[in-house]
């Protein structure tokens, strides 16, 4: 059981708080792990901020999973600077109040050197000015729309031009089927809006006419989407090729593939290209009506490289369950976490500022190959790919991008900030400054 | 009538000492939070901003308190009122971030600049002004409460039927605001607010007095709701919660008797959704999920229903239940919860007041103040 | 990247050449397929089916079926389990050469393969088969087609078939640019036969050829008229279509609210938990079929048969446990036992959470229940066809123990006139604990009937409980046909309105016509009569 000390008048508890959570940890999460191998010291506290309950419990939970695994395996490796890491796990519950309190929690009472946590757009935003009034760290390892660069947070996950770009590059190409015709279908929310508004510009900039673009929003948890696929069916039948581009949020998924499965959309008729379908729902759902449908991410758990095998075995073997896939947010986490630790070595302390400032520019390899390097705007340079569903549950890689694709925290796609750029480096050290007229517009740290 | 004057007459110790208790610890706290650092008193503001927010939440739990323990009506959804003020304090906390926003735009918020909106909707207007802001924090959720009481009285809806619909209530709200189209930024909500009154919202001096009102005003709503329920108008309320059809045949109006109590408890509602935006920082529609309404009617009923003091204590401590829980147990919080709501329903029908009042008068209040045991007999026994 | 891989892959066919003294690698119509190079291997699929080679269509079947493996040093096999085919010759192979690896499909090939394989159906001894491959070419309306339908057509017997074929070739010419694909008169007669046809295909078809500038005015006015015919038609087919929507969807909130609806009959009490009771129903539907695929695969299709009765019995002993454990405690007091039953929800929710883990199980589909029926202008799926039917017998079944059992009507009674029917020798405890677990059973019904159409997580029960109070409360508290009537109106508003305005939209007008509703009769549409409701 993962305890967390947590009083309200820590001067008093402390010490001996901390001490004996540290012994409890260490002894609760793996009774294999001698103690006596544990690096001594006072531990380095990492936060993970993942709801356990509640509605994002169902995506969250594993990255808790996974963050405790690395801590742990960090901790065998002999820990950081010397001292031992210790996990402080908190449940936000799905509760966007609640991620900024437990957020402050961490940071204040808890002292956590960095957090890793998030999912949802909305618990970052909540949580964005805790991390930047009290200067702390958070790794946020989700695919997201974009349009954000604080000093304090590290985007590990793919923003629009990392994901959402060449999977439409991939439609428009001959092998991704020529598509002269796109339906934008996702869930109202602020990730589906952004990156619609940015493919429609992308779309229209190749040639596509506006006539041959819909773009429809559903509520979350959608779940009578026999209305939505006939109105696909019907704007596919126009003659021209038509594909789907899908920012429907992970839980309405199993509900419209089963649809578009009975009203007979095949892949080969109408290709649904997701940005939030990976292995691990795919796990929840019958995946044979849906072969040959397309996501695209920035790792793939079926993609063959020793460093991924061994990722997956070392998951396999954590979790005491052979089948419990991998997917991308995963591995974002992965590269976070090693990104963090070879920074508080290179800093050669846990000082956030210190340590943010250490962060560009170190270079972490990707599961799949290549190497990830940390860039100026906190975002990570990232290969691409597009799999197709299998009816195993995997996705096949059937196209890549030819180099990394470095993240672009401001998209030029959209009007607003095409001019805009994230550097957090000296002299510039802004979030966003405008290139045009050469200055800050006031994310600048303090 | 012997004992409706004594169910009435109890509370009112209970909630004048209860508001000089919130208002002393209020200032209290603002106060040590100020201390140097280093002074062994000093209060951190992690403590501060969540002391606020419960008392935010207490406010709810009050006017949760006023309908369902005064009036006989089981709200589910009186979180719609706390978010609506919440969003037209949101309002101004969105106006005052001014041109500092990501994009740099001085008159439009940046999630309709996203959104490529180019100008202010109509229902923005004057949000930058803080009075206007105010009163639209007790204007909004008094006319929603006003038209949707109005029409439920009179018709005499009631029971399940009422908690059902306001309940749908909610709910249908939650589904427009998550809506991007509304103007009040989706999912994302109102956030990374900057100051308020042209004070910096991050510092521990703003901190402290967010604190130091939000004592004060829910002092002062204790006080003004003891008013209310006291004397004849509280008499009243209590005879149409526990027989309104015999208030009725003696020649009272139960149904304006309950729209003017649901349109107050609206009101206070709201007020603490606005001092609640400024102290958690942001407001989205999660604040309208039915889940957030059950949840204060349960802290209603772990203080003590129908007591005023009981409430605010049930939501101060439920609340700091959820915050040790979630981080202590995180995967039982919801076992915790779960069990909260079903051995107060089973062993604490009258909530942790009633333990202390089956004290002073040692006899069966669960049976005596229950409005649902609706047939006559019941109420005559 | 690639073309490094390419030149290696040359390299070691060389060597593999030198060194085994093999035959070179042919270029024939199946090398391709061995290059891992989508174009070149959707150029030899497609030159296969034309080359009229022997091996083409078990080569394409295997390749479909992911058995058409390639050795990088050149080689094509199709493998069963252990068995290894010379994919050229059709001959057995002792020892295949090593790193043999499937080849890779994309939806590129999997379309060049399904109009290769059409094309050699057209030759099938089977109608059934050249049926379905004139079908396949008529959506797909490929001009390289256009000779093989020809030939097709010329020695088709089957009358039946041979329409299938006119309409195909109808598709294919129009699909062609004006210039050189046959006369005008040709073509209008083709405008004709995809008219008669009908349909969204035809009608993307006509439209583009009414808009060309390049065809024959007398063209293009047919091929308006017949767009202007084929709308009216989609008109009518569409509102029947979203008729069909809205019963399906009211189907299931009916199948949701009918257990809560006895409960609040018989006993004034609203079951908060009610959609947990559907997500455990669910979770049974799951346990079943993978208990009965690891017992007696070979039933496993009809695993969701054998889910109902187990799911309804799991569901119905946890309701009288429920009942017996907690509910009778708060008789008389309705809103505690909405209270508690909402703390209960919490605990089942979490307690599955802690079973099951948080992330969606998959509940499969058989395959009887997969896809569509077209009927007419509208596509009727199999799934939602039958949750409709389940739903209708659920009700049905209802109907006949409330009216024709003991316990019916003992039910009856009770709900009429609590104190007067215990004065009759009813014992309302029992009657109220296994009307609970019936509610409770039927819940479980519901969430068989769900895990075909949703996802299957913990928090599925969250997702259906509001929409089925809406139903209860609706509909008039405890009477079945104000549930029905309630759940086919609550279905079909949000279907009428939902393409018009939207999900959302029409979703919140739903709850606010509802509530206006309720303000006007306060009692929903059908009010149970009776002393003791009458409070």
């Amino acid at each position: 059981m993962p305890v967390t000390p947590f009083n309200l008048s820590r001067r008093a508890f402390g010490r001996l708080a901390l001490a004996s959570s540290a012994a409890v940890v260490g002894a609760a999460y793996r009774p294999g792990v001698a103690l006596a191998a544990a690096p001594k010291g006072e531990p380095i506290k990492v936060g993970i901020l993942h709801s356990l309950s509640g509605t994002m419990a169902i995506s969250e939970t594993t990255l808790k999973d996974v963050m405790l695994m690395l801590i742990e395996e960090q901790n065998r490796k002999g820990g950081l600077l010397g001292r031992p890491l210790q996990a402080v796990v908190v449940d936000p519950a799905s509760n966007w109040p609640l991620f900024a309190e437990k957020a402050r929690q961490l940071l204040s009472v808890d002292k956590a050197s960095a957090v890793f946590g998030c999912w949802t757009s909305v618990s970052r935003k909540s949580v964005l000015p805790v991390f930047e009034e009290l200067n702390g760290i958070l790794f946020y390892p989700v695919q997201y729309e974009g349009q954000e660069c604080s000093r304090n947070i590290f985007y590990t996950g793919a923003a629009p031009n990392q994901q959402a770009i060449p999977a439409v590059d991939y439609l428009l190409s001959e092998d991704g089927g020529g598509a002269k015709r796109f339906a934008l279908v996702g869930t109202d929310y602020v990730y589906p809006r952004t990156t619609n508004q940015i493919l429609v510009n992308y779309l229209k900039s190749k040639g596509i006419k506006e006539e041959d673009i819909l773009v429809n929003y559903t509520p979350f948890g959608q779940s009578d989407w026999q209305t939505i696929v006939s109105q696909i069916k019907a704007f596919g039948s126009a003659g021209k090729k038509t594909a789907v581009v899908s920012t429907i949020n992970g839980d309405a998924n199993v509900p419209f593939y089963k649809e578009l499965g009975n009203q007979g959309i095949s892949a080969t008729d109408i290709p649904v290209m997701a940005f939030s379908v990976g292995e691990e729902e795919l796990a929840g759902m019958d995946t044979k009506p849906l072969v040959g449908q397309l996501a695209a991410w920035n790792y793939f758990e079926s993609i063959d490289t020793p460093a991924n095998q061994n990722f997956i075995k070392q998951w396999h073997a954590y979790t005491k369950n052979p089948k419990r896939t991998t997917n991308d947010p995963m591995e974002a986490h992965y590269i976070g976490f090693n990104m963090w630790v070879q920074a508080v070595t290179k800093a050669g302390t846990t000082d956030h500022d210190k340590v943010i400032d250490a962060m560009i520019g170190v270079r972490q390899p990707n599961l799949t190959g290549g190497i990830a390097e940390m860039l100026p705007d906190h975002h990570l340079t990232k290969p691409v790919y597009i799999g197709e569903i299998q009816d195993d549950g995997q996705f096949s890689v059937v196209w890549k991008t030819p180099q990394l694709v470095p993240g672009q925290a401001w998209s030029p796609w959209v009007p607003e900030t095409k001019d805009l750029v994230g550097d957090w480096r000296k002299p510039i050290a802004c979030g966003n400054y405008n290139t045009v007229s050469k200055s800050c517009l006031g994310a600048r740290h303090g | 009538m012997n004992r409706l004057f004594a169910t009435s007459a109890l509370p009112f110790s209970g909630a004048l000492r209860m508001a000089a208790l919130v208002f002393v610890a209020a200032t209290l706290l603002a106060g040590a939070s100020l201390l140097p650092q280093t002074n062994p008193m000093h209060v951190s503001a992690f403590v501060v901003s969540l002391a606020g927010k419960y008392l935010a939440y207490a406010m709810l739990a009050l006017a949760v308190d006023l309908v369902w323990g005064f009036a006989g009506i089981l709200t589910l959804g009186h979180a719609a009122f706390f978010a609506l003020g919440g969003y037209a304090m949101g309002m101004y906390l969105m106006r005052e971030i001014g041109a500092r926003g990501v994009y740099g735009n001085a008159s439009l918020p940046d999630f309709m600049i996203f959104l490529s909106w180019t100008r202010l909707p109509w229902y923005w207007w004057g949000t930058d002004h803080f009075a206007w802001a105010m009163l639209l924090v007790l204007i909004v959720p008094g006319v929603l409460a006003g038209v949707f009481g109005w029409l439920a009285f009179r018709s005499r809806v009631s029971g399940v039927y009422l908690s059902i619909i306001t309940q749908a209530l909610t709910y249908a709200l939650m589904l427009a605001f998550f809506q991007n189209g509304l103007g009040f930024g989706g999912n994302n909500g109102l956030t990374d607010f900057k100051d308020i009154l042209g004070a910096d919202l991050h510092t521990p001096v703003t901190r402290a007095a967010l604190l130091f009102v939000t004592g004060s005003v829910l002092a002062a709503a204790l006080l003004l709701s003891r008013l209310v329920v006291g004397g004849r108008f509280g008499n009243l309320l209590v005879a149409v919660r526990d027989a309104e059809n015999r208030t009725r045949f003696l020649g009272y109006r139960p149904d304006q008797v309950k729209l003017l109590v649901w349109v107050f408890s609206a009101m206070i509602a709201g007020l603490g959704g606005a001092l609640y935006v400024t102290q958690v920082g942001i407001i989205n529609p999660g604040e309208f999920a039915p889940a957030n309404s059950i949840e204060s009617v349960i802290w209603v009923a772990v203080g003590g229903r129908g007591t005023l003091s009981g409430a605010v204590m049930g939501a101060v401590m439920v609340n700091l239940g959820k915050t040790l829980f979630t981080a202590w147990l995180p995967e039982f919080w919801l076992y915790g919860l779960g069990l909260l709501f079903l051995c107060t329903t089973l062993f604490l029908p009258q909530g942790l007041m009633g333990l202390r009042r089956k004290q002073v008068a040692p006899q069966n209040i669960a049976e005596e103040v229950t409005p649902e045991v609706s047939t006559p007999e019941g109420n005559e026994a | 990247m690639d073309n490094f891989k390419r030149f290696c892959l040359g390299v070691a066919c060389c060597l593999a050449l030198a060194l085994t003294g093999m035959p070179p690698a042919r270029a024939d119509d199946f090398s391709g397929l061995e290059s891992g190079d989508f174009d070149q291997v959707c150029a030899s699929i497609t030159g296969l089916a034309g080359s009229g080679n022997p091996q083409a269509v078990t080569v394409l079947e295997a390749l479909e079926q992911h058995a058409l493996f390639f050795a990088p040093a050149g080689g094509l096999f199709i493998v069963h389990g252990q068995t290894y085919t010379d994919a050229r010759t059709g001959q057995a192979v002792a020892t295949p050469p090593d790193g043999v690896k499937p080849i890779k499909l994309n939806n590129r090939v999997r379309k060049a393969l399904a109009s290769a394989q059409a094309e050699l159906a057209l030759a099938s001894s089977q109608a059934q088969e050249r049926q379905k491959a004139a079908d396949l070419l008529y959506v797909r309306h490929d001009p390289a087609f256009l000779p093989a339908l020809d030939h097709a057509l010329a020695s088709e017997k089957n009358t039946q078939v041979h329409l299938h074929l006119l309409r195909a070739r109808a598709a294919t010419l129009l699909a062609q640019p004006a210039e050189g694909a046959g006369s005008v008169d040709a073509r209008i007669g083709a405008v004709k036969a995809l008219e008669s046809v009908g349909g969204l295909e035809a009608r993307g078809l006509l439209a583009a050829v009414a808009a060309a500038d390049v065809e024959a005015p007398g063209v293009r006015k047919a091929a308006a008229d017949a767009v202007a015919h084929i709308d009216w038609h989609l008109r009518v087919w569409n509102v029947l279509q979203n008729a069909f929507y809205g019963l399906s969807y009211g189907s299931v909130l009916l199948l949701a609210a009918t257990g809560l609806a006895i409960t609040f009959g018989v006993m004034g009490v609203i079951n908060m938990a009610h959609g947990e009771l559907m997500m455990i129903g669910a979770y049974v539907t799951w346990m079943v079929q993978q208990a009965i695929r690891g017992t007696v695969p070979a039933l496993e299709p009809v695993s969701i048969l054998v889910a109902i009765p187990v799911a309804f019995g799991v569901c119905g002993a946890l309701g009288v446990l429920i009942e017996r454990g907690l509910i009778r405690f708060l008789y008389g007091r309705p809103l505690e036992t909405l209270l508690a039953t909402w703390g209960l929800s919490l605990v089942l929710q979490q307690a599955v959470r802690s079973i099951f883990g948080p992330t969606n199980i998959a509940v499969q589909t058989p395959s009887w229940l997969s896809g569509s029926v077209s009927v007419g202008g509208m596509d009727i799926t199999l799934n939602r066809l039958a949750i409709l039917v389940f739903a209708f017998a659920v009700l049905g079944g209802l109907m006949l123990v409330l009216r024709r059992t003991a316990l019916g009507l003992e039910m009856r009674a009770v709900t009429q006139n609590r104190r007067m029917a215990a004065l009759m020798g009813i014992r309302t405890p029992r009657v109220d604990a296994l009307a609970f677990g019936l509610g409770a059973g039927l819940a479980g019904l519901a969430g068989v009937a769900v895990s075909q159409i949703d996802n299957v997580s913990p928090n599925l029960g969250q997702s259906y409980i509001i929409d089925s109070f809406m139903g209860v409360v609706f509909g008039g508290g405890g009477n079945l046909w104000g549930t029905l009537a309630a759940a086919m109106a609550l279905g079909m508003g949000g279907k009428v309105l939902e393409p018009t305005v939207g999900a959302v939209s029409a979703k919140i007008a739903i709850l606010v016509l509802v509530i206006l509703y309720i303000q006007r009769h306060p009692r929903g549409m059908f009010p149970v009569r009776g002393r003791g409701v009458e409070s």
